[in-house]
């Protein structure tokens, strides 16, 4: 079906335009590209979410919040029931996974900017709370030290000053929220203020997710290098490899995942989100109206890297590790995707490509490593140019193309 | 024991035997790998040099008596004893005892094994055979005086690369014992190059003398030297001892070590710099490559490629398949292989780029963000496609014989790779000038990226010029492919190394112009070569980074942008 869809719109989009003529020119063929048609802003009047849509978000939320971390807890492993501690951590995963990208599609879906360094917020994130979980880990280390273990290797007395409070628990989820958000806000603020954007912005914050990789593999960082954190034992004092932590972190990523995903229905909502997405459409326009766009994207783009942040906090506990590979261009990239997938600028277009991809992801690299680049790198190409509103508007793409099917061949 | 009554040379030195053994060790332990192979030619060289010339046979008996000894002082003062006559003879036994070729028979006789087994001095064949010989015992430390030894009597040979050879390897000699065969080459040295080696090897070593009259010159002479070793060590001169006594008691002494010191800093700084100049002007033209295919890109599509650093790889690649080809059917012409390299390289490149053009990114135009999502696409494809075909691991690419080794110019090494990078990338850059300048494609590229709308109107052919300036600009990272497998690996991940660094370029030097691009890659190859000795090759990158966005708040369009209408597209 989708080969057949593709081949239809390849076809059409060459018969529109011929190679050589002037409608090929950048910033002026696009009128006819859907830039902007599925991706409108949803109208005052309508309600913040409908009945059905309500009912949606409470059974989901029952089911995550309630039946799957139950079932895992208190129903014994022989029963059928049971859900296993393998798929509520890759499950755990995936959901933080779609915070990001929730948090990439208030940047990208509505305002317009595509950041190549959410990754690093995440990252950021997910070292901040790194710091206090290797605190917690006392002298259970390897050697048996005050200090976690790569610091007894790297023969360092104490800890370096980015470390100073962080075994105070409120000081760290302090941290997990301004770390990610003040390297946001300064960055975006001298990016934003000269006016970067588009593929330049995307190109500085590559840059700055490259520096930053460098940075974390550094020893002297005193982040662990090249091995950064891992073997983690507790929180708060409870083991974090025991069934009910870990249902506790599953529940609080899916609290996490629906708040984010409710917060950017609220923004896009709300006058702030209609002149994102104002900016996103025309942002020349805008100014002219009267508006500086700097606040708007600052606030959004600092929103955004907050919440990649907390969804690192949040994956760190979770698979148990954290390290600068975390940080790499790519990975930043494929947070690009997962949003494109799904479909830009609606709410769930997002959570669906993040989970579809990982789930992929999951699945290639388990049965066949060797083409999982393949596969991601024709993702990447095929969702670009054939379904460029991703999966949620894969049935309207397919709708008009039957209509139009249907209406040539009434006049042919 | 004897060994030393014969040669009562030793007796005054007694004391200097001590420090001294530790001057060998360290030779042989610290530079004893690179000597080695370089003491293999020289003892070779040497060795043919003496079959030649029939040796006379002086040898002291007694000495190489001693090379029998149980004792390794013993042998060691029969090494001495044997340097100390100076003749050809006593280098080819040594050499012979350096290569483990001189034998003891259980009776003590030293002996050697030609076509028949001789005894060492007389060189009368044995008889009958012994039937048990062993060679004598080398060990390090007998290495190292050994080493000394040879160089210090090959010094008078009449052949030039033997003497600079020899002068070389007594560089780090302190030996005393020494001063009399350096003062005699020094006398009849000619070439200045050996000249300033012995010379200096002879101050250095009279920086350690009793006299201190002889220690004033020695340190004086020292001013002219260029090298971090002589530093340290008239830096050692100035120091105290824990007692708070100067190690140097005579204060002229002192002073004129410092002069030295302070002219040899001078030097070395100068050096220094010369070094990170010509690795940045490396680093520079490297960018330069990288970058030029990447700002003609973007300045006419505005779309950034990011499988730009793959169009590298597959120029690299290229590169490597040529070698292949020419190691297989043309070994005679295999040094011309990177010749041939170039335009294939151009093409596969150029090729890969129109297509993907043509299938991709044509069909992006006017969605710029989704084009670099594509283009990672394909970047990754691309990776995959090649690790399919040619493995995970690096590929070996050699450089032909004419681009291995070096020149240098004041003590800075600059390699042939690097100096053919650096010609090889301003000729493509005058290349790339001239065709944009003087051709019908340059002058249709000059226009559309000036203001696309109005050269389509004019009747340029928009959509073909697109296509052929992406060839061109994947062609010419094709080209910088080429560079790049001629001094670093050649692996699928190629690219990726140089992507980052070369959109900063681009983001730094603007587009529509190439003059920008130049600037903004050999201003930030020298910065960054400059900066890295003190802050480490990390924290440059960041720096780097800071600066750029630093530049942007003043000249948001890059330094050297275009102005006017074009600039907003």
């Amino acid at each position: 079906m989708r080969q057949a869809v593709l081949k239809e719109d390849g076809g059409n989009t060459a018969h529109g335009d011929a190679p050589d003529s002037v409608a090929s020119a950048p910033g002026q063929g696009d009128t006819t590209l859907p830039h902007t048609g599925a991706m409108q802003y949803a109208p005052k009047t309508d309600p913040f979410l409908s009945p059905a849509g309500w009912m949606t978000l409470a059974i989901l939320a029952l089911i995550t919040l309630v039946i799957v971390p139950s079932l895992f807890v208190f129903v014994p492993e022989q029963s059928p029931f049971h859900v296993s501690a393998f798929t509520v951590t890759l499950v755990g995963k995936i959901m933080c996974y779609c915070i990001v990208a929730v948090a990439m599609n208030l940047v990208w879906g509505y305002a317009g900017i595509l950041s190549l360094g959410h990754g690093v917020f995440f990252a950021l994130g997910g070292y901040a709370f790194g710091m206090y979980l290797m605190r917690q880990i006392g002298r259970d280390g390897q050697y048996q030290s005050d200090l976690p273990d790569f610091m007894v290797f790297l023969d360092w007395k104490e800890y370096p000053w980015q470390w100073a409070f962080t075994d105070h628990f409120l000081w760290a989820l302090l941290l997990v929220v301004l770390v990610p958000g003040v390297l946001a806000f300064v960055f975006g603020f001298f990016a934003f203020r000269s006016r970067i954007k588009g593929v330049y912005f995307s190109i500085i914050t590559q840059a700055m997710t490259f520096a930053f990789m460098l940075l974390f593999f550094r020893n002297e960082t005193g982040f662990g290098g090249n091995n950064g954190f891992t073997d983690f034992k507790r929180i708060l004092g409870f083991p974090i490899t025991e069934p009910p932590m870990r249902a506790t972190l599953f529940a609080l990523s899916a609290a996490a995942l629906i708040g984010s995903a409710l917060l950017s229905r609220y923004l896009i909502r709300s006058k702030t989100g209609r002149i994102l997405t104002a900016i996103r459409d025309s942002e020349s326009r805008l100014m002219f109206s009267g508006y500086n766009p700097l606040w708007y994207k600052l606030f959004v783009w600092t929103l955004s890297a907050v919440i990649c942040g907390i969804a690192g906090a949040l994956y760190v506990p979770q698979v148990g590790i954290i390290n600068p590979s975390e940080m790499s261009p790519a990975n930043s990239i494929e947070i690009a995707v997962w949003v494109a997938v799904g479909g830009r600028g609606t709410i769930v277009g997002p959570i669906l490509g993040a989970s579809a991809v990982n789930g992929a992801k999951s699945f290639f690299t388990q049965s066949f490593p060797e083409y999982w680049l393949f596969f991601l790198g024709a993702l990447f190409i095929l969702v670009t140019l054939f379904m460029p509103k991703g999966i949620v508007g894969l049935a309207a793409q397919v709708r008009k193309l039957l209509r139009k099917e249907r209406a040539s061949e009434q006049s042919g | 024991m004897r060994g030393r009554d014969n040669a009562p040379v030793f007796a005054t030195h007694q004391d200097g035997l001590r420090q001294r053994t530790l001057v060998p060790q360290a030779f042989s332990l610290t530079d004893g790998m690179m000597l080695r192979g370089f003491f293999g030619k020289l003892v070779l060289a040497v060795a043919m040099t003496v079959c030649l010339t029939m040796p006379a046979r002086a040898l002291d008996a007694e000495a190489v008596q001693g090379l029998a000894s149980e004792e390794l002082s013993d042998r060691i003062a029969a090494i001495d004893a044997i340097a100390a006559a100076g003749d050809e003879a006593a280098l080819e036994i040594l050499e012979l005892l350096y290569n483990g070729e001189v034998y003891v028979t259980e009776e003590g006789q030293v002996i050697l094994e030609f076509d028949e087994i001789v005894d060492a001095v007389t060189r009368e064949p044995l008889d009958p055979e012994p039937d048990y010989y062993d060679s004598v015992i080398v060990n390090n430390l007998m290495r190292g005086k050994l080493e000394t030894a040879i160089a210090s009597l090959s010094l008078l040979s009449d052949d030039r690369d033997t003497r600079f050879a020899s002068a070389q390897a007594l560089e780090r000699a302190e030996d005393p014992k020494l001063l009399p065969v350096l003062a005699k080459a020094l006398k009849s040295e000619t070439d200045p190059e050996i000249r300033a080696m012995l010379a200096q090897t002879k101050s250095v070593i009279e920086l350690a003398s009793n006299d201190p009259t002889v220690r004033l010159a020695a340190a004086t002479a020292l001013a002219d030297s260029d090298q971090r070793r002589v530093r340290e060590l008239l830096a050692a001169k100035l120091e105290k001892t824990s007692e708070g006594e100067f190690i140097e008691p005579v204060e002229e002494v002192r002073l004129a070590a410092e002069d030295s010191m302070k002219s040899i800093d001078r030097r070395l700084l100068l050096i220094d710099y010369l070094g990170r100049l010509f690795s940045g002007l490396s680093l520079g033209s490297i960018l330069l490559l990288v970058a030029l295919g990447l700002a003609i890109t973007y300045g006419l599509l505005g779309v950034i490629n990011l499988a730009h650093g793959e169009m590298l790889m597959i120029g690299a690649y290229s590169t490597y398949v040529t070698q292949t080809i020419f190691k297989n059917h043309f070994p005679d012409a295999f040094d011309f292989y990177v010749i041939a390299a170039i335009p294939v390289a151009f093409c596969v490149a150029a090729a890969v780029g129109m297509l993907l053009e043509r299938t991709v990114i044509r069909w992006l135009y006017g969605r710029p963000l989704e084009t670099l999502l594509a283009t990672w696409g394909i970047s990754l494809f691309l990776i995959q496609t090649v690790r399919q075909i040619f493995g995970a691991q690096n590929v070996e690419v050699a450089n032909p014989s004419w681009m291995s080794g070096g020149v240098e110019f004041m003590n800075v090494v600059m390699p042939y790779n690097r100096i053919f990078i650096i010609i090889f990338s301003f000729f493509v850059l005058a290349l790339v000038a001239l065709m944009l300048a003087r051709t019908r494609l340059g002058l249709f590229i000059r226009g559309v990226t000036q203001n696309r709308t109005m050269a389509s109107c004019v009747g340029v052919p928009t959509g073909r010029v697109d296509l052929l300036a992406f060839g061109l600009g994947s062609g010419i990272a094709g080209l910088a492919g080429v560079a790049l497998s001629q001094i670093g690996n050649v692996g699928p991940d190629l690219g990726q190394a140089y992507i980052i660094d070369s959109f900063m370029v681009v983001v730094l030097g603007g587009v529509g112009q190439l003059a920008g691009t130049v600037y903004a890659a050999l201003g930030l190859g020298v910065f960054s070569k400059f900066i890295e000795p003190h802050i480490g090759a990390v924290l440059t990158k960041i720096l780097v980074l800071v600066l750029i966005i630093a530049v942007i708040q003043k000249r948001p369009q890059g330094l050297f942008a275009l102005r006017g209408r074009a600039v907003e597209a």
